[in-house]
C-alpha cells in the first residue's frame, strides 16, 4: 500500500484535489480516504457517494489537527490495509500552518492556492520545506506574471520541490502528480513510519486547553515578550 | 536546454463524448494564424483549448495529443509558466494582488530577467491600443475595468511573456477593439485561438473550429466567402463602440443612431 498525505490551508484546493487523483485512478487502484478537521468536514461523505471508496473522518477539537494525525496514523494504515486498499489518501485540516504532517514512507503533497497571494508560500514555509511535490491550484484566476512569482516564492522556500500547477476543477496539468503518486514506493515496514519534521506539537498549556492568557500562567515551552527564545517553565 | 522557435503545432484528433473518433485528423496551427472555437455551451470548447495549453498527450479526458514542431514538447514548455509558449486569457483572470499598473508590469519583467528598460511603457501602449478607456501606469490594477484588464494581460502576453500562442476563452468584452487585436498578434506573428460567440470575432479568423459533444465536428475555412457579411458586421460594431462612448460621455442619443 502506498501513503499520500495532503496537507494545505483551508479552501486551497485539497479535496478537489484528491478527486482529480481519484478520478485518474479509478478502476486501476483501490483508494481508503482519511480527512482530519478540527469541528466539521464533509469530505469523506462526499467522496463516499462519488467514488464508492471507503472513508473515514475524524475530528481532533482541542488538539493540534496534525498531532492528531500522528496518533492515529497507525490506526488508519491498519484500518486501510483491512480494507484492501492500494493507497490510503489523508487529507489534513490543514489549519497550524507550522506543523507539518508528512512522514517517511509516503508522498507529501502540499496543496497551495495561487489566489492566496504571491507570498503565501513564505509564510507556509514547513509545509512546503518538507513536502515532495506542490500543487499549485487556481491557476486559472490569476494573472501570468503572478503564476511565475508564486513559482518562485515556493522555489524560494524549497528550491528542488516538484510543482505542479493546475486548475484543480478541470484536473489540467496533474499528469506530474499522478507520475509522482505512481513511482512513490509502497509502505515497507510500517512500524518504521516517523514523522520527517520536528514541528512545534503540543508544547504547553495552551494547546491542552488552558485558556488563560500570559505565560505567567503557563508550563511547558513558553515565551516572553522581551525574549529572543522560548523557555522551559516547569509547573 | 535551448528551444527552437515554434514552427507548427499540432492537434492530433481524439475522441467525443461517447468514445467515438473525432473525424479530423490532425490541425495544424502556424505563426499568424486566427482561428476561432465556437460551439454551444458545454460542447467542448474550453476543453479543446485546455488541451492546448497542457499539450495534452492522451491523458486528457478528450485523448488528443498536442505536438510542436511534430514531435511531444519538451517538459519544460509544460511545467516551467516562464518557458511555457502558450498564454491562456480567460474573463477569470486577474491581477489578486494590490499593485499599479506599473508595479505590475515590473513584477512580470523581473520574473522573466528582461533588462530592456522601456518594455513597461511599451506594454502600457499597446495594451492602449486595444482599449478605449486609457490607462496610465499609476493606475491601481485592482481599480481596472474588464476591458482594461484584458487588453493589459494581452500586451503582457505579447511584449513580456512573448508567448508565441496566445489563447482567449470567452474573452468578449466590450471596451476592447477587438479587430485591432486581432491585427496585431498577426503583425507580431503570434497564432491565437479564440473561442467566442462574437460575429465578429469568427468572422476575422482565417478557420472556425466547430464543436458538439466534446468533439471537433467541422473545420471551416470562409476564405473570403463571408466578406459581405464582415463588412457589414465590422461596420456594425464600429456603431456599437461609437454608441458605447457617446454614452459613457453623458450624451442622450437623440440624432438617427446610424450615423452616431
Ligand atoms: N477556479 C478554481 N476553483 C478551485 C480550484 N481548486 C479548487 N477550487 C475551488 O475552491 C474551493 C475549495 O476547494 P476544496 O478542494 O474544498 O479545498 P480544501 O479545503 O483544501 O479541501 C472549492 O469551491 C473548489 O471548487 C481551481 O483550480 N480553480
Ligand atoms: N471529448 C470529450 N470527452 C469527454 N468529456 C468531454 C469532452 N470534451 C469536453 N468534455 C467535458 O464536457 C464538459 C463541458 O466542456 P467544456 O469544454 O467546458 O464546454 P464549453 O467550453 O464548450 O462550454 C467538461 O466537463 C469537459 O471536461
Ligand atoms: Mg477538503
Ligand atoms: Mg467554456
Ligand atoms: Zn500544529
Ligand atoms: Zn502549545
Amino acid at each position: 500500500m502506498k501513503l499520500l498525505i495532503v496537507a494545505g490551508p483551508p479552501s486551497a484546493g485539497k479535496t478537489a484535489v484528491v478527486r482529480q487523483i481519484l478520478r485518474s485512478v479509478a478502476g486501476l487502484w483501490k483508494i481508503a480516504y482519511l480527512k482530519i478537521d478540527v469541528v466539521r468536514a464533509f469530505e469523506d461523505e462526499e467522496l463516499r457517494a462519488e467514488f464508492s471508496i471507503p472513508t473515514k473522518k475524524i475530528y481532533s477539537g482541542d488538539l493540534c489537527p496534525d498531532h492528531m494525525g500522528i496518533m492515529i496514523l497507525a490506526d488508519t494504515l491498519v484500518w486501510a490495509e483491512q480494507e484492501k486498499a492500494d493507497i490510503l489518501i489523508i487529507e489534513s485540516a490543514g489549519l497550524c500552518l507550522r506543523c507539518t504532517p508528512y512522514t517517511t514512507q509516503s508522498l507529501g503533497i502540499v496543496v497551495l492556492s495561487s489566489v492566496s497571494g504571491t507570498n503565501a508560500p513564505l509564510k507556509m514555509a514547513p509545509m512546503i520545506a518538507l513536502a515532495d511535490i506542490a500543487v499549485v491550484t487556481k491557476t486559472d484566476l490569476v494573472s501570468q506574471a503572478e503564476k511565475e512569482v508564486f513559482r518562485e516564492k515556493i522555489r524560494t522556500v524549497s528550491p528542488t520541490i516538484d510543482i505542479v500547477e493546475t486548475n484543480a476543477i478541470q484536473g489540467t496539468g496533474m499528469r506530474y502528480l499522478m507520475q509522482a503518486v505512481v513511482s512513490t514506493p509502497e509502505i515497507t515496514d510500517a512500524k518504521m513510519i516517523r514523522l520527517r519534521g520536528i514541528p512545534p506539537l503540543g508544547v504547553c498549556t495552551v494547546c491542552a486547553g488552558k485558556q488563560e492568557i500570559g505565560w505567567q500562567n503557563h508550563c511547558g515551552v513558553v515565551r516572553k515578550l522581551d525574549s529572543t527564545e522560548a523557555i522551559f517553565r516547569g509547573d | 536546454m535551448e528551444t527552437e522557435p515554434i514552427q507548427c503545432i499540432t492537434i492530433l484528433a481524439g475522441r467525443d463524448r461517447n468514445g467515438v473518433a473525432e473525424p479530423f485528423g490532425r490541425i495544424d496551427i502556424n505563426p499568424g494564424d486566427t482561428i476561432s472555437i465556437v460551439g454551444p455551451t458545454g460542447s467542448g470548447k474550453t476543453a479543446f483549448i485546455n488541451d492546448i495549453e497542457v499539450f495534452a498527450c492522451g491523458d486528457t479526458i478528450t485523448g488528443r495529443t498536442i505536438l510542436v514542431n511534430n514531435r511531444m514538447p519538451p517538459e519544460s514548455f509544460v511545467r516551467d509558466p516562464s518557458k511555457k509558449p502558450i498564454a491562456m486569457i480567460t474573463q477569470n483572470t486577474k491581477c489578486l494582488s494590490d499593485l499599479t499598473v506599473r508595479e505590475f508590469l515590473a513584477m512580470h519583467v523581473r520574473a522573466r530577467g528582461i533588462t530592456k528598460a522601456d518594455i513597461c511603457t511599451k506594454t502600457l501602449a499597446l495594451a492602449n491600443e486595444f482599449t478605449g478607456e486609457k490607462m496610465h501606469l499609476d493606475m491601481r490594477m485592482t481599480g481596472l475595468s474588464g476591458g482594461q484588464t484584458r487588453s493589459l494581460m494581452v500586451a503582457d502576453a505579447v511584449l513580456i511573456s512573448n508567448a508565441p500562442v496566445i489563447l482567449l476563452d470567452e474573452v468578449e468584452n466590450a471596451g476592447i477593439f477587438k479587430d485591432r487585436v486581432i491585427s496585431c498578434l498577426k503583425s507580431h506573428g503570434k497564432a491565437v485561438i479564440f473561442v467566442t460567440h462574437d460575429p465578429l470575432v469568427s468572422l476575422l479568423s482565417d478557420r472556425r473550429i466547430v464543436m458538439r459533444n466534446g468533439s471537433v465536428e467541422r473545420v471551416l475555412t470562409p476564405d473570403g466567402n463571408e466578406r459581405e457579411a464582415l463588412t457589414v458586421i465590422s461596420r456594425m460594431d464600429a456603431l456599437m463602440g461609437r454608441l458605447r462612448e457617446k454614452i459613457r460621455a453623458g450624451e442622450l442619443l437623440t440624432g438617427p443612431v446610424g450615423s452616431a
